[in-house]
């Protein structure tokens, strides 16, 4: 990552903080879903841009995430230590299973990340007197804050918050060895093992870390909206709108992928508000069309659009 | 008895998976794509079954005739004119990118037909059989020997015609084919084509037993994931041991374990499957 788009995030972090003073609770809304879609994209960058593994287990660590967060907040926990041991679970968790589902690759690993979904959802649904199964859970308000636009910016702000941390943390993984590590696995995953990265513990890490800020998302979210039920937060879409925040942005950056979930989400928006019942249908042409005609994300729109085209073909861009 | 009667049940099932993953597997196999509208497909199968036969009174047995050519054109369609061009990007785009379309084709039928379920409803309806005390409702059976026969006769145009060896051929090694003369990008389109007349006739079939909602569309497409993983990619034999595997074992399970639990029990096996034998019960290791 370069200098300049790391100054590129930390404005349009900024600019995101202030949106509590001139906007209200629709504008906070927003900006909540901003910051989790930023986390959600960001995180599956370190497994699918900077590793190059096509994971769908987004939805599988969200929903996770806010159904373990879920009930030990309705068990009266506070937002602050459910959110971090959610966050130390789903890490140990995502481990275990990247362990078991790295050996794959390709489409099996891809069909195997969404089949975890898949089983957490009915075993959610399954287990009624822990999760209230199709009933759905309720959470009660926290006790910090008492209005309604109180609450709002509360939440806002929290989640906010994990997005600069989770930044923090994935830059870090960027730089470190780690991250080199996973670039190298991404290219040749044969050749790396031979020059001695352990490909299994790097891989298995980073679908911890690409794992742990989105449970904890989850947990702020079922805080936020007070009432989450197995469909809703094991979404498949979960899984999907990160990967085409990415996409958005250019595959593997992590500039790419905040300013790819805030494109998205203004897209989404937009459409939600004007074209209520083709808002999938319209999805899912953006994402034709993206990978259509703008393979590299919005890089593309920059020179020599084919012979970018080409490159990405051959392995995955870096900024 | 009641195991009997399990046992047929989950033989009904199991012959529809098979039609359900047959088509799948060919695409899957044959392009390296997996197809996630394949869901999509079976259920507008199932509409085109359920309009022709509400308002034109057409029995969906001759639904068939005019669904396989129809659905074969706009798969060949699709391939040519949108999958083809990114045929060579890594996984992560063709699996994207027939997630978009499935997204555009589950909110165009959405808005066509609504959310509610539909049942195709013969009248008279067909009798139920009582064999030795098992109960076999003749609709299933027809069902399930209909799926049969479009599932074999797929085996039979992949063994014994031209195009048929010319997509095997580039199943088994691509550039070979290319340099012996086969037009690859016509095959894939035709393969394609293959996959979503499958697709069509089985939701013409599955519109017989099982209510019609765009919202089946990722289930029919979640056991199309198993049972070629169960049985082996791109192999019509495999698709029809994988689709006869999980049939049994679901009504199996259900028994056991509670129907609530089917879902559950097909992924944990499907997980399984992938790790300890990725290749399917007949597939051979490394043939990619």
């Amino acid at each position: 990552m370069s200098r300049k788009s790391l100054w590129i995030i930390v404005a349009l972090l900024g600019l995101l903080s202030l949106l509590p003073l001139v906007g209200g609770a629709y504008a906070l809304r927003i900006g909540t879903f901003a910051s989790m879609y930023a986390i959600l994209a960001v995180s599956w960058n370190v497994i699918g841009g900077m590793a190059g593994y096509p994971s769908f287990a987004t939805a599988a660590f969200f929903g996770l995430g806010a159904y373990a967060g879920g009930i030990m907040l309705a068990g009266g926990a506070s937002l602050a230590v459910a959110t971090v041991a959610t966050g130390l679970m789903t890490f140990v968790a995502a481990f275990i299973f990247g362990v078991i589902l790295l050996r794959l690759k390709g489409h099996y690993f891809a069909i195997g990340s969404l089949a975890v979904a898949e089983v957490l959802r009915e075993l959610t649904n399954a287990a009624t007197e822990l999760t209230g199964g199709g009933m759905g859970l309720n959470i009660p308000m926290s006790s910090v804050v008492k209005s309604v636009v109180g609450e709002a910016q509360f939440f806002f702000y929290i989640m906010w918050a994990l997005l600069i941390v989770t930044l923090i943390v994935v830059i870090g993984i960027e730089r470190s060895k780690l991250g080199f590590g996973l670039r190298c696995i991404c290219q040749n995953e044969s050749a790396a093992d031979m020059i001695g990265v352990n490909s299994t513990l790097y891989k298995s890490l980073a679908f911890g870390f690409s794992g742990v800020f989105v449970a904890m998302a989850g947990v702020i979210y079922a805080g936020w909206v007070h009432y989450i039920e197995p469909p809703d937060v094991y979404d498949i879409l979960y899984s999907v709108k990160p990967i085409v925040m990415a996409l958005l942005g250019g595959l593997g950056s992590t500039l790419g992928a905040v300013m790819g979930a805030f494109l998205f989400l203004a897209i989404e928006e937009f459409v939600w508000r004007n074209l209520l019942d083709l808002h999938t249908g319209v999805l899912g042409l953006l994402i034709v069309v993206l990978l259509l005609f703008l393979p590299k994300g919005l890089v593309s729109f920059g020179s020599s659009w084919l012979g970018k085209r080409l490159v990405w073909r051959n392995g995955v861009p870096r900024d | 008895m009641l195991a009997l009667q399990v046992l047929t049940n989950g033989l009904v099932l199991g012959c529809l998976y098979a039609c359900i993953a047959a088509g799948f597997s060919l695409v899957w196999g044959v392009l390296n794509v997996i197809n996630i509208m394949h869901g999509g497909f079976i259920v507008a199968g199932s509409y085109v079954a359920w309009l022709s036969y509400s308002r034109m009174g057409i029995d969906p047995w001759f639904t068939l005739f005019f669904v396989a050519p129809l659905f074969f054109g706009i798969g060949y369609l699709i391939q040519r004119g949108i999958l083809n061009r990114v045929i060579a990007a890594p996984v992560l785009v063709t699996l994207t990118l027939t997630f978009g379309m499935d997204l555009i084709l589950n909110n165009g039928m959405l808005i066509a037909f609504s959310a509610d379920y539909r049942k195709l409803l013969l009248s008279p309806p067909l009798e139920t059989l009582l064999l030795a005390g098992i109960v076999v409702p003749v609709d299933r059976l027809l069902a399930m020997v209909l799926a049969l026969s479009l599932t074999l006769a797929l085996y039979l145009i992949l063994r014994h015609s031209r195009v048929g060896r010319a997509i095997i051929a580039v199943r088994m090694d691509r550039d070979a084919s290319l340099l012996m003369g086969v037009d690859i990008k016509k095959i894939y389109s035709v393969a394609f084509g293959f996959g979503a007349a499958m697709a069509g006739c089985a939701g013409v079939l599955l519109a017989l037993i099982f209510p019609i909602s765009p919202l089946s569309a990722g289930a029919y497409l979640g056991k199309a994931f198993v049972v070629c993983v169960l049985g082996g990619l791109g192999s019509v034999p495999g698709a029809i041991l994988g689709g006869l595997f999980l049939g049994v074992t679901e009504s199996v399970g259900a028994v056991v374990f509670g129907p609530e639990h089917s879902v559950t029990l097909s992924f944990s096996l499907l997980i399984v499957f992938l790790i300890l034998r990725p290749q399917g019960i007949l597939g051979k290791k490394g043939y990619e």
